[in-house]
């Protein structure tokens, strides 16, 4: 299976299964298909021999036949096999998202946790449940070294003592037990201060900063409970906050919506206030919401990802580059198969816990009661819901099967799916649009690099 | 090769043998928390 396109001036070829990527010029691009479907030279040559010289279309089809024998182009799929041994393994928990404060002092529109209650009550969790949770973490984490505890809300700076009991209890205990923690925080920067920048540069591993960009943008979507914008307030913390990270292991993260379809000026806006670890992504949002992106949206936002790609090659030559998160993409060292196939955990590795210690797949499907899973003191009781979610993998989504993103996105968010189609072995179809869109243009970026520092040496 | 540039020759099969040791971070503790991206994340076996 290949994937071939046209984005910024380049002719792209993914080889799906070796991962592999090649530019090619025209006459190899023209030439591909046939070879795909089998067409000897003869054919090839007839039906491409008024665009290109007859020895240029040889040429293309003898290069193209290297590659074939080098393992880069045409392979087969083998994984199907080892995925299906690799999905009956004994899983372990290796990350939890602590729900630390169902509690919120902004009152976001498109917010998921309906601003920060879950469709439950308001609460806090309290020191000895965030204990008991790491303790379940550790206990079910096998021979995993690396655990990873997101402290996420609602906002979690309404609950800050207990974020720095746990961290401390969590430090004493992976001495112990061998472990590393990997702790995160999601912050909306209302209440963020010195103390805490302070506390987390030295105990956080990564730091996720909410802000969707230009402050008419923010302001109308992240308001006070009483409407008025935080954009004034948390700016210059969160710009303070990336700095004392080194503008390193953070991201400033947001949302854009069928409001600001022109969310390149965001991202880019969020570069020119210094940030340079950007995260803006899509809501997600079921159609009835004024704000949700709409399938004609498409066509604008695949415009916007590849203004934004190409300012990002221009700002990357004039030495202000930035990374935006879903474009990143590691071509060499990136994760193995079974990470790319086998999906994000959610429901096996990785699990929600909400602040009384209920267990849920992950903080998106916190509040579905059919998806309760147990709770931290019991432990794991939802078997069957377990096994279901342990199936979840590229090869039980026909929609994923052809799908020449599968490696990048390892079949998508299981809840979006549910949300959507009412099953997690389906996929959420506007989703799925836009990450192939991204993924284009994270490869196109990779190959304009690549051109530049060749033409640097 | 004239006609191609290759910019990777990562071999995915490669990763079949060695894979799977599940050290790496969980996709959604990056920065999404509402899709699903692996094609970022690196492979703590190759530290």
């Amino acid at each position: 299976m290949i994937h071939q396109y046209k984005n910024n001036g380049y002719n792209i070829v993914m080889d799906i299964n070796s991962g592999a990527v090649h530019i090619v010029d025209d006459v190899v691009y023209d030439v591909l298909p046939f070879l795909e479907e089998n067409n000897g030279e003869e054919d090839i040559l007839a039906a491409l021999s008024g665009k290109y010289q007859k020895e240029s279309i040889l040429e293309a089809i003898a290069d193209c036949r290297e590659l074939e024998e080098a393992g880069t182009l045409f392979t087969e799929d083998v994984y199907e096999s080892a995925i299906e041994h690799f999905s009956k393994r004994p899983t372990v928990v290796k990350a939890l998202c602590l729900h630390i404060a169902h509690d919120c002092n902004l009152a976001c529109r498109y917010c998921f946790a309906e601003e920060g209650e879950y469709h439950g009550r308001r609460a806090l969790m309290s020191y000895e449940v965030g204990k008991q949770a790491l303790d379940f973490l550790i206990a079910n984490s096998g021979n995993r070294r690396n655990l990873e505890v997101d402290f996420f809300g609602g906002e979690p700076l309404m609950n800050w003592q207990v974020v720095k009991d746990l961290v401390h209890y969590g430090r004493e205990q992976e001495k112990k037990f061998d472990k590393n923690f990997r702790f995160t925080l999601t912050t909306n920067g209302v209440l963020l201060n010195e103390e805490i920048m302070e506390f987390c540069n030295r105990e956080m591993a990564n730091v996720v900063l909410s802000i969707d960009g230009r402050k008419e943008v923010h302001d109308y979507m992240r308001p006070f409970r009483k409407g008025k914008g935080s954009y004034d307030l948390i700016v210059p913390k969160f710009q303070q906050f990336a700095e004392s990270r080194g503008q390193q292991k953070y991201y400033v993260r947001g949302t854009f919506t069928r409001h600001n379809l022109d969310f390149a000026e965001d991202v880019l806006h969020l570069a020119d206030l210094g940030f340079e670890q950007i995260s803006v992504e899509p809501v997600v949002a079921m159609p009835e919401e004024e704000y949700a992106l709409r399938e004609e949206d498409i066509p604008k936002i695949c415009e916007e990802y590849d203004r934004l790609a190409a300012e990002m090659i221009k700002r990357h030559k004039e030495g202000k580059g930035f990374n935006f998160f879903h474009f990143m993409i590691d071509l060499t060292g990136g994760p193995c198969v079974y990470k790319r196939l086998s999906g994000c955990g959610s429901g096996t590795e990785y699990l929600a816990v909400t602040p009384w210690g209920d267990l849920y797949p992950c903080h998106q499907f916190v509040g579905e009661e059919k998806f309760l899973m147990g709770n931290v003191f019991d432990g794991l009781k939802a078997k069957e819901l377990q096994e279901e979610f342990k199936g979840c993998n590229v090869y039980a989504k026909e929609k994923c099967r052809k799908c020449f993103a599968k490696f990048y996105c390892s079949g998508g968010c299981a809840a979006n799916a549910y949300k959507f189609h009412g099953s997690i072995n389906d996929a959420y179809d506007i989703g799925c649009e836009l990450q192939r869109k991204r993924v284009e243009c994270a490869i196109m970026i990779k190959a304009a690099l690549a051109e530049e520092e060749e033409k640097e040496n | 090769m004239k006609h191609i540039k290759t910019l990777n020759t990562q071999s995915l099969q490669k990763t079949v043998k060695k894979g799977g040791c599940g050290e790496c971070q969980t996709s959604c503790q990056s920065a999404c928390k509402t899709s699903c991206t692996v094609g970022n994340q690196s492979c703590e076996n190759n530290k």
